[in-house]
């Protein structure tokens, strides 16, 4: 049993016109086998959120606190976040020349467990995750991100959550820019990663749609870098029906 | 004809561009190649092939006088078949595949007091590479070196120099009728050597030269490699792998001279820059004439830069005379390696210097098992790994 627990936390970015205040005091607890839905329309601070969790360095925060089971988050750096057990699946995963996916899983899954995964169980694993994620196995030789479909970069940021078992994962609108089967399958991998490992899930979507396939047990709506609205499943399916415009006119 | 120099890179203000350079020779065959120190004028840095290059630290080179030291030769039992002998200077001259191709070259030629010859006899097969170490002590030197390859030989030689020392050199390779050779040169100098070179090769009929070049250390190492087609069927492999500090200048010319039909060639050089005055280039020419029907060529150039403020320029160039081709093209690109890869690398638990370990590894891995040599390939990973660590410390420094 894990818990993310964020408290008033504020960050902001450096711009060609000042500092930037974007997250302005995010509450918001996330507990092992959770999964919290974030939605918000474009420009309210929710990708900030999940890069500032994450520790990218464009964000300084200024206020508040990220605890993981009691760690300080804040802390930690990127990677040691990483070794916490805390995972980003990217919007926009970047492509990395010259380093095969194959590799990369190995050296990250190493980096994480702090020693190199028995030979065979892991061949095995990534078999069965690929297969599952209906990714070619050609997919292992070729380089990280490069040249990979818009949907096949979110099948390969499901498949490492899948092989790193973190305690929480942040999905950083995992589901832009998906066809509906290539949303199936992302969907599928992400509740079967849920089913089998009890992660807790911070979802961070524009769309209502990913929530067919992916049931939320809290919906959050995030406006003007803070959660504006709580609630169930119910709030989602009123968001898709009215839009954002009800909280926007208030914000 | 067509004559393409360009260069993509996507590097911010890390490469040049082929356009508003000097005006280029008619043709690359129109350099002129002389034993004659005179021939050559001493550059002035405007030069096409001089432009790029530090003329500060090459100018000791450039000086029609002679230079008394020596490189310590540490030379293994040769194997029956291969020989290294003194050769007198007009020997040298009568016995290298063509005249030298720039001052630096024809002052090595010049005021080396005659070469050394490593010959390989005819239908000698050697197994086990012929390893050479020389090594400066801090002298300034003069060298001209002949490989021999004799018809149907197979042999792989390694010369690898260490130490320091301010050396010029002329390398003349002669591969006949049906030779394989595999040459491997390796500058692994101290940090504070300067080397000018220029490796120029003849292939025979059916022979095939496959020519590595590494370049690890030095101030300042320019390496200049042509390789001239003699008689159909040969082919030729360049490879080049080379990684710059701060401090360091590398720079590596190469012309490929398709002067016969149906004889293929492959130019790969890959490169890695770390540190803010760390800084490489590469030039590739190709030259496929009009009686060099069925050639296939192909040459490619990659650069990854580590850290802010190193450059490296690319500038591939290549001249076609006959549309009656197999195949001829080339890529050059520079790219960065960026704080969202590192970002992205850190955010699965991949430490720091792991990420920039992966990254380079990665990047060369390809290039040094084209080497064919295990013992050199386990070696360079190694130096590699050494360079990486030098890099985390200096940007460890900088955090600071």
């Amino acid at each position: 049993m894990s818990t993310l627990e964020i408290k008033n936390l504020h960050a902001s970015v450096e711009t060609p016109e000042g500092t930037k205040q974007i997250l302005k005091g995010v509450d918001l607890t996330i507990n092992s086998g959770e999964t919290h839905a974030i939605m918000g329309p474009n420009g309210s601070g929710k990708s900030t959120l999940a890069y500032s969790l994450a520790g990218h360095p464009k964000y300084e925060i200024t206020e508040g606190s990220v605890t993981l089971d009691g760690e300080d988050v804040l802390a930690m750096s990127v990677d040691e976040r990483a070794k916490a057990g805390m995972f980003l699946a990217m919007q926009y995963p970047v492509e990395v020349p010259g380093v095969s996916v194959s590799n990369f899983l190995r050296t990250a899954k190493t980096a994480i467990d702090g020693e190199a995964p028995k030979l065979r169980t892991w061949v095995k694993d990534v078999k069965k995750s690929m297969d599952d994620l209906r990714m070619d196995s050609s997919f292992a030789e070729r380089n990280v991100n490069e040249g990979f479909s818009g949907g096949e970069k979110k099948r390969h940021e499901i498949l490492q959550m899948e092989l790193l078992a973190p305690k929480i994962a942040v999905l950083d609108e995992t589901d832009s820019g998906l066809d509906v089967d290539a949303l199936r399958i992302v969907s599928e991998g992400v509740n079967r990663v849920k089913d089998n490992t009890g992660l807790g899930i911070m979802l961070i979507t524009h769309y209502t749609r990913i929530l067919k396939y992916i049931q939320p047990d809290f919906v959050h709506v995030f406006v003007n870098g803070q959660i504006a609205e709580q609630g169930g499943r119910e709030l989602a399916d009123r968001l898709e029906a009215e839009g954002y415009d009800r909280f926007l006119a208030s914000a | 004809m067509t004559v393409t120099d360009h260069s993509r890179a996507t590097a911010d203000a890390a490469h040049t561009h082929g356009l508003g350079t000097p005006t280029p020779d008619a043709s690359r065959a129109d350099r002129p190649t002389s034993f004659d120190v005179d021939a050559f004028a001493v550059p002035t840095g405007r030069e096409e092939e001089w432009r790029f290059s530090p003329l500060k630290d090459i100018k000791p080179m450039l000086a029609d006088q002679a230079a008394d030291g020596h490189l310590e030769w540490d030379v293994p039992a040769l194997p029956a078949g291969v020989t290294l002998t003194e050769v007198s200077p007009a020997d040298a001259r009568e016995r290298s595949v063509r005249a030298p191709g720039d001052r630096a070259s024809a002052v090595a030629a010049a005021h080396a007091s005659g070469a050394m010859a490593l010959t390989i006899a005819p239908n000698t097969v050697v197994d086990e590479p012929i390893q050479i170490t020389v090594t400066g002590r801090g002298e300034d030197v003069r060298g001209h070196l002949l490989v021999e390859a004799g018809a149907s030989s197979e042999a792989t030689v390694i010369i690898e120099r260490r130490g320091t020392a301010t050396y010029s050199e002329f390398v003349s390779v002669d591969l006949a009728d049906n030779a394989g050779l595999n040459l491997v040169l390796l500058q692994l100098w101290d940090e504070d050597a300067v080397h000018a070179g220029e490796v120029v090769a003849r292939l025979g009929r059916d022979s095939r030269l496959r020519g590595s070049v590494v370049t690890l250390g030095g101030k300042a190492v320019r390496l200049n490699t042509s390789a001239a087609f003699a008689g159909e069927g040969a082919s030729v492999d360049l490879f080049g792998l080379y990684f710059a500090d701060s401090g360091q200048h590398q720079e590596h010319q190469l012309f490929v001279d398709h002067a016969v039909p149906r004889c293929t060639s492959r130019v790969t050089y890959k490169g890695a820059l770390a540190g803010a005055t760390a800084r490489t280039v590469w030039i590739g020419d190709v030259l496929i004439r009009k009686e060099a029907e069925e050639t296939d060529t192909y040459e490619l150039n990659r650069n990854l830069v580590l850290t802010d403020g190193a450059r490296a320029d690319s500038v591939p160039n290549l001249e076609i005379e006959t549309g009656e081709i197999a195949g001829a093209g080339h890529a050059s690109a520079t790219g960065r390696f960026d704080d969202e890869q590192m970002f992205y690398l850190r955010s699965r638990g991949i430490s720091e210097e792991e990420a920039r370990k992966l990254v380079v590894r990665g990047f060369f891995a390809d290039l040094i098992q084209e080497i064919g040599v295990p013992t050199v390939e386990e070696s360079l990973m190694k130096a590699i790994d050494l360079e990486l660590e030098h890099v985390n410390e200096e940007l460890a420094e900088e955090h600071a």
